[in-house]
C-alpha cells in the first residue's frame, strides 16, 4: 500500500471510528428509554456512570480493578514464559513432541476455566488460584505458535547456517529463535486477553478481591449498573495488556515491512 | 583439482520400500579457478550433488573431496548460494553479510571490514543499513553472493542463483558473478537450467542424464572473456555452443522451438 493512501485509510478509519463510538454511546444513553427497556435491564450510560463514581469510592474500585491487573500481569507473563520454554523445546525435539503431544491436545481440549474450583480447593481464597487458571489458558496458544513456528523455519536458512558449520545453538540463536518471534507475538496477543478470562472466572469462583469478585458481588445485589461498570473495567484492564503487547511486539519486530496494525 | 566428485551415487527411500537413485556413478573434477556448469532435466540430481559437495548430506556410495581432502561434513572451502537469496529478514544487509563469518566466530572488526569490501565491490554500499525487504530481487541475490563470498570459500557452488530474477537483472548479476569470480581466483560449479548462461559463464559444461542422473557429456567453452558474460554473448560461436547442449538434452527437436536459450 502506497503511504498517501495508507494516510487516507488511517484519517477515514478513524473519522468513521469515532463517528460509530458517539453513535454507540447516544444509544446506550437514550436507546433504553425509546425502547422501553427497564432499568435493571440495561441501565442507560448515565447511571452506569454515577455508578462507577460511587463504587470509586464505596466498592474501592480500584483496589479491586489492581487486583485484577496484577493476577493478569503474574499469570499472562508466566503463562507466556512457561509456553515459549516448552514451545521452544518441542520444537527442538521431535521425539518429546511425539511422546508429548497426546497430553498436549488433551489438555488442550480440556476448558481451561474449569480447573478454577480446583485450584481453590488447593490453594485457597488467594490470588494464587487465579494466576494459576490465567498461567493454564496463556500457555497453550503461546506454546502451539511457537512450536509451529521452529517446525516451519525454511529448511534451507538452517542448512545456509549448517553449511558455515554453526553448531546446534548458533543455529537456535541467530535462525530459530529470531524467526520464531512473529508467531509468537501473535500468540502472546491471543494470550493477553485469555489471561483476563483466566483471571476473572478464578475471581468468580471464590475470595473476595479483583473485578471478578465485585461481577458476583453485583449479581448479588441486583445491581446490574454495577455488573457494567466491571465488565467495563475488565475490558480496560484486558485493553492494556493487548496494547502493551503490540508496542513491545512494534519495538522487537521493527525490522517487518509495514503492516496494517490490528488492535488499533 | 578444487572439487572433485568420485564414483558417487546417491539412493533415497521412497516412503514405499523402494529406493530412488537419484544420482549414479558420478565423476567430476572442478580445477583451480575454473568455473564448470552443471545441466541436465529437472530432477536428474543436480541439486543432491551439490549438497553433497557443501556436505549438508552424505553420498550413499563415493565421495566428494575439496582440496584433495574427503568431505565429511560442511567445511570452510565450500559455500554454497541457492535460487533463494535465503537473507534474514531480521538482519541488515550488512549483518546478512557477515552472517557467515559471523558464525565462525571472525573477529567483529574483521568481519566489517571484509563485509564492507564486498558491498562496496557489488555496489551496495549505500544500502549497508537497509533490511531485505527495503531491496529489490536483484540486489537481494547480489547480498546473497557478498554473504557467500564473505566466508573467503574456495570453492563456489551455485545452485541456479538467478533463476528468480528478471532477465535484464540476470544478465548483469552473471557479469558481476564473472568478474567476481575472476578477480577473487574463486573455482566454481554452477547448476542452471539457462544454456546461454551456461556457455557465457563457464570454461566447461557438465550434461547430465535424466534420473537416475549421470554425467553424459563434457562440453569444453573454447570462447575468451569468461570474465565478462554479457560481451561473451556476442560471440558467434556461442549460438553453436547453445545448440550443441540443446542437442544433447534432447530438446532441440521443431515443436520445441519456443526454448529460452
Amino acid at each position: 500500500m502506497s503511504a498517501p493512501s495508507r494516510t487516507r485509510l488511517i484519517r477515514r478509519g478513524t473519522a468513521v471510528s469515532l463517528a460509530l463510538f458517539v453513535l454507540f454511546l447516544a444509544g446506550w444513553q437514550w436507546g433504553p428509554g425509546w425502547l422501553g427497556i427497564p432499568h435493571f435491564i440495561i441501565p442507560p450510560l448515565s447511571m452506569v456512570f454515577d455508578e462507577f463514581l460511587r463504587m470509586l469510592s464505596v466498592n474501592n474500585l480500584m483496589l479491586h480493578t489492581g487486583v485484577t491487573a496484577a493476577e493478569v500481569i503474574a499469570g499472562f507473563m508466566l503463562g507466556s514464559l512457561l509456553g515459549a520454554f516448552f514451545g521452544y523445546l518441542l520444537g527442538m525435539s521431535p521425539t518429546a513432541e511425539f511422546a508429548l503431544s497426546p497430553y498436549i491436545l488433551a489438555l488442550q481440549i480440556a476448558p481451561k476455566v474449569a480447573f478454577a474450583p480446583l485450584f481453590i480447593l488447593w490453594m485457597g481464597f488467594t490470588i494464587y488460584p487465579k494466576i494459576l487458571v490465567a498461567i493454564l489458558i496463556v500457555f497453550f496458544p503461546v506454546l502451539v505458535n511457537v512450536l509451529t513456528a521452529v517446525r516451519t523455519v525454511d529448511p534451507d536458512l538452517v542448512n545456509l547456517a549448517r553449511a558455515f558449520k554453526a553448531t546446534r545453538a548458533q543455529i537456535f540463536w541467530k535462525v530459530e529463535f529470531p524467526a520464531s518471534l512473529p508467531p509468537l507475538f501473535a500468540g502472546l496477543r491471543i494470550g493477553s486477553t485469555l489471561a483476563v478470562v483466566g483471571v476473572v472466572v478464578g475471581e468468580l469462583v471464590g475470595g473476595n478481591l479483583g473485578l471478578g469478585y465485585l461481577l458476583a458481588f453485583g449479581e448479588g445485589q441486583a445491581n446490574t449498573a454495577m455488573v457494567f461498570v466491571t465488565i467495563l473495567m475488565l475490558t480496560v484492564v484486558g485493553g492494556i495488556a493487548y496494547l502493551a503487547v503490540i508496542l513491545i511486539e512494534q519495538r522487537v519486530l521493527h525490522y517487518m515491512p509495514a503492516r496494517a496494525i490490528i488492535g488499533f | 583439482m578444487r572439487l572433485e566428485y568420485r564414483n558417487v551415487s546417491m539412493r533415497f527411500d521412497d516412503g514405499v520400500g523402494k529406493n530412488l537413485v537419484a544420482v549414479q556413478n558420478v565423476n567430476l573434477t572442478v580445477g583451480d579457478r575454473e568455473v564448470v556448469s552443471l545441466i541436465g532435466p529437472s530432477g536428474c540430481g543436480k541439486s543432491t550433488l551439490l549438497n553433497i559437495g557443501a556436505g549438508l548430506t552424505a553420498p550413499s556410495e563415493g565421495a566428494a573431496f575439496v582440496d584433495g581432502e574427503r568431505v565429511e561434513g560442511p567445511n570452510a572451502h565450500v559455500a554454497f548460494m541457492l535460487q533463494k537469496d535465503l537473507l534474514l529478514p531480521w538482519r541488515t544487509v550488512i549483518e546478512n553479510v557477515m552472517f557467515g563469518v559471523e558464525i565462525q566466530r571472525v573477529p567483529l572488526a574483521e568481519r566489517k571490514r571484509r563485509a564492507q569490501a564486498l558491498l562496496a565491490g557489488l555496489n551496495l554500499s549505500d544500502f549497508a543499513g537497509h533490511y531485505p525487504h527495503q531491496l529489490s530481487g536483484g540486489m537481494r541475490q547480489r547480498v546473497a553472493l557478498a554473504r557467500t563470498l564473505a566466508v573467503d570459500p574456495t570453492v563456489l557452488l551455485l545452485d541456479e542463483p538467478f533463476s528468480a530474477v528478471d532477465a535484464q537483472t540476470r544478465m548483469l548479476l552473471q557479469g558481476e558473478l564473472a568478474q567476481t569470480l575472476k578477480r577473487e581466483g574463486k573455482t566454481a560449479l554452477l547448476i542452471t537450467h539457462d544454456l546461454l548462461e551456461a556457455v557465457t559463464l563457464s570454461d566447461r559444461v557438465l550434461v547430465m542424464s535424466k534420473r537416475p542422473g549421470s554425467i553424459i557429456d563434457e562440453i569444453v567453452i573454447e570462447l575468451p572473456l569468461r570474465d565478462n558474460p554479457i560481451a561473451r554473448r556476442h560471440e558467434p560461436r556461442v549460438r553453436d555452443y547453445v545448440d550443441v547442449l540443446m542437442q544433447r538434452l534432447g530438446i532441440d527437436e521443431p515443436p520445441m522451438a519456443g526454448i529460452s536459450a
